[in-house]
């Protein structure tokens, strides 16, 4: 009798010992799930879902504070995809945090700057070049079309531009042709 | 001679209309009054533009130089003067234009200063940048740029060159009649070839439905210092594919995320070797091919044409005719449907093929897929098209991909054979392209996660250092104030002599109070010197009047204080 005791008290010792060990060595890092859902959101930090960029909207939501259908660049796709990872039913954006809009970047009218720099400052990924009273422009390739740097410029030189379709970015479309049954129903 | 061939899985035996196009000689196309060069006529970066609008430019000129490895160059194709470096339409069937360079031809059509290239002599690498130089590609169709294809990289050597005179899609005939007038020099630029890929085994695979190019070839060959064998390989689509020739003629297949040059192959069409005989003979860069104008036309043939002509000129010359329903650049197969004529004929222009209802009858209506999976035993890659079909539909890309949907070549054999009439294909493009476009967005996106987070970094740095600095100088006000404090304890203690000793501190104190006074009375001396003030030197009348001035305000202050006195009293 008390040699199984003292062997099951000893199997659970050691398994526990094993246990907090691993627990310890491979601790994951940081908030997995938040990550995942990060992964999917555009990363354009915008910020019109109400949280200081793609980020901490990821951690809200993993946290269940926020809503998946707050990220109007993410569009219904993502919204889509969020629900796909979380096991939930997607829902329809929610239009107080915007509507998509299609993909642009801004563009700094070079006439009208003053070189305020405030623009720079709003920038979240740091996406325009320039210092003080000198000219900026926008780094094309790497503006995210937040709109962020819109309101901050004192003389409203900044605008959008929408990206234009062009031979390396054009996409074959999905195919579309008419099949049998519709020509008969269409006869008939 | 014989040697023993392999078969691929699948193919189709589409109707070859070779005849039509092969019955005239090989004319060259009249020169046109405006060229126009797309820059983006290869895989890989466009070319970069190194002429100004103005310039005159010679016939094999470079105009756009390659930009980067994977680039080539490209070559004014006449001499004349440039006119634009502008957007204009390409043959492409978005309709998009592209950067072209706008030649307006003199009519003299006169040559640089050519010669040719000692390329024995040469080391690989230079002669290998020489033929980008001169704006080599692949002329098969998919225009890789042949210098890449000709490194055989770690292994030093490449054992197996295969030279591909296949032409197994239907209506186009430009590399047999190449092979058939221009053997000769297709063996050049295959010893081209040979010296930079160290080869060993030379195959030539042409099919069994060229009899003529295959007896010329043959003839060539045995001309030959170095063995080349010619192969006849049975005619059947797509037999022509580099990776379907190179298992026919050697048995091997290239593993899936592997290059040919992997499995010690390498294959390239004849009009590419033909192009580099030019190139390493003559001097010559790309700047024309031979094209196939068949179809819907009076005088179906094959036309030597300078890169930059248009379409439209190219059918006039084989008779247009009317009641034409659509161009094709390239076969009914693989070809891609060009939606204007005005566009240049590239590089990649093999074939341009006329389309009418007689001989292109417009497909049946679809039908729904049964899944007979008649798609799967055509399909040479051995894909299975149905599966593919369902998921890039539905959109389920990921699982398209997991079907290996980028094995598929785009042949066209499942769309030929579906009894429903689905144009497979297109779906296999359209999931293609919308994995690259989600490639694509996803990197931007990695980039702007990563700029964004290096600067939430870059702040926190910032405020960090300025943190730091704040305290270092904190630190530094502090070290100093105590220095001074122990200097001055010294001073007061060093002269001993003067005062008595128990008196230091007392001293100390009245020195101080002494600096301040001569400091006082340095600045109000200063403050004097600063002349002249304006209430100095005023004439009496002025004075009077800042008197009155004066009063007046002392009144106001009077009458301002009073109500409030009273208020006071009230309260």
């Amino acid at each position: 009798m008390l040699a199984a005791i003292l062997v099951m008290v000893g199997i659970a010792v050691v398994t526990g010992l094993i246990l907090g060990w691993s627990a310890i060595r491979f601790k994951v890092e940081g908030n997995p799930l938040a990550e995942k859902i990060d992964a999917i959101l555009p990363q354009t930090q915008c910020g019109q879902c109400g949280f200081p960029g793609c980020k901490p909207y990821a951690e809200a939501i993993a946290k269940g504070e926020a809503d998946i259908n707050q990220c109007p660049p993410g569009g219904e796709d993502g919204v889509k995809k969020l629900a796909d990872l979380l096991g939930i039913e997607p829902k329809s954006l929610d239009e107080t945090h915007g509507t998509p809009k299609p993909k642009s970047v801004a563009f700094i009218d070079e006439q009208t700057c003053i070189g305020c720099t405030l623009c720079i400052q709003a920038c979240p990924v740091d996406a325009i070049a320039g210092a003080a009273k000198q000219m900026h422009t926008i780094i094309a390739a790497e503006c995210t079309g937040c709109e962020l740097c819109l309101p901050p410029c004192p003389v409203d030189c900044i605008s959008m531009v929408p990206i234009a379709e062009d031979l390396p970015h054009w996409k074959w479309k999905h195919p579309v042709y008419e099949i049998k049954a519709a020509e008969l129903k269409r006869v008939a | 001679m014989s040697r023993e061939l392999f078969k691929f899985k699948g193919g189709v035996h589409p109707p070859e209309h070779k005849d039509e196009s092969t019955g005239r000689p090989i004319h060259a196309a009249p020169l046109p009054k405006k060229l126009v060069i797309p820059l983006r006529q290869h895989i890989g970066n466009p070319a970069k533009p190194v002429v100004n609008v103005g310039e005159h430019v010679k016939k094999g000129q470079m105009i756009a130089a390659a930009d980067g490895t994977v680039s080539a160059a490209v070559h004014a194709s006449s001499s004349g003067i440039v006119r634009a470096i502008d957007m204009q339409p390409v043959p492409h069937i978005s309709g998009l234009p592209d950067l072209c360079i706008t030649i307006e031809t003199d009519g003299r059509d006169e040559w640089i200063d050519h010669t040719p290239l000692d390329y024995q002599a040469m080391a690989p690498a230079d002669l290998r940048m020489q033929l980008r130089d001169m704006g080599l590609a692949g002329l098969g169709g998919a225009v890789f740029p042949s210098a890449v294809k000709l490194d055989p990289g770690a292994a030093q050597t490449c054992p197996t060159l295969i030279i591909n005179g296949g032409e197994c899609e239907p209506w186009i005939t430009c590399d047999d009649m190449l092979m058939r007038t221009h053997a000769d020099a297709i063996l050049q630029g295959v010893a081209v070839m040979r010296h930079l890929l160290g080869s060993s085994e030379i195959l030539v695979g042409i099919e069994d439905n060229k009899p003529e190019a295959i007896a010329a070839m043959q003839a060539a060959a045995s001309q030959l210092d170095f063995a080349v064998e010619v192969v006849a390989v049975p005619t059947i689509y797509p037999g022509g594919g580099a990776k379907q020739l190179a298992e026919v003629l050697t048995g091997k297949q290239v593993p899936i995320g592997k290059r040919s040059t992997d499995v010690g192959l390498q294959v390239f069409n004849v009009g590419t070797a033909y192009a580099i005989a030019r190139a390493v003979h003559h001097g010559e860069p790309l700047i024309s091919r031979l094209v196939t104008v068949t179809g819907h036309v009076l005088r179906p043939q094959n036309v030597e044409v300078l890169i930059g002509t248009s379409f439209d000129t190219l059918i006039q010359v084989a008779g247009d005719r009317d009641n034409s329903t659509g161009i094709l650049m390239g076969g009914p197969m693989m070809g891609m449907p060009v939606p204007n004529l005005e566009v240049p004929v590239v590089k990649a222009t093999n074939c341009i093929l006329v389309k009418s209802a007689e001989l292109f009858p417009p497909l049946p209506r679809a039908l729904p897929c049964i899944r007979c999976t008649r798609c799967a035993d055509a399909c040479p890659a051995s894909l299975q098209p149905q599966e593919l079909f369902r998921f890039a539909k539905a959109g389920d890309f990921g699982r398209a991909q997991e079907y290996h949907l980028f094995d598929c070549i785009e042949c066209g054999c499942c769309g030929y054979v579906c009894p429903s009439h689905i144009p497979l294909v297109d779906f296999y493009r359209y999931a293609k392209s919308e994995i690259w476009a989600h490639e694509k967005d996803k990197r931007a996106s990695d980039l702007a996660r990563e700029r964004h987070e290096f600067r939430l970094f870059r702040q926190e740095r910032e405020k960090a250092e300025k943190a730091e600095k704040l305290a270092a100088k904190a630190q530094a006000a502090r070290t100093q104030a105590a220095l001074d404090q122990a200097q001055r304890a010294e001073l007061a203690a060093a002269p001993p002599g003067k005062t008595e000793p128990d008196s230091a501190a007392p001293s100390e104190a009245d020195a101080k109070k002494a600096l301040i006074a001569a400091a006082l009375a340095r600045a109000q001396a200063k403050k004097a010197e600063a002349t002249p003030r304006n209430t100095d030197n005023l004439s009496p009348d002025t004075q009077h009047e800042i008197a009155e001035i004066e009063a007046r305000r002392a009144k106001i202050r009077e009458l301002a204080r009073k109500p409030l006195e009273s208020e006071e009293k009230n309260t």
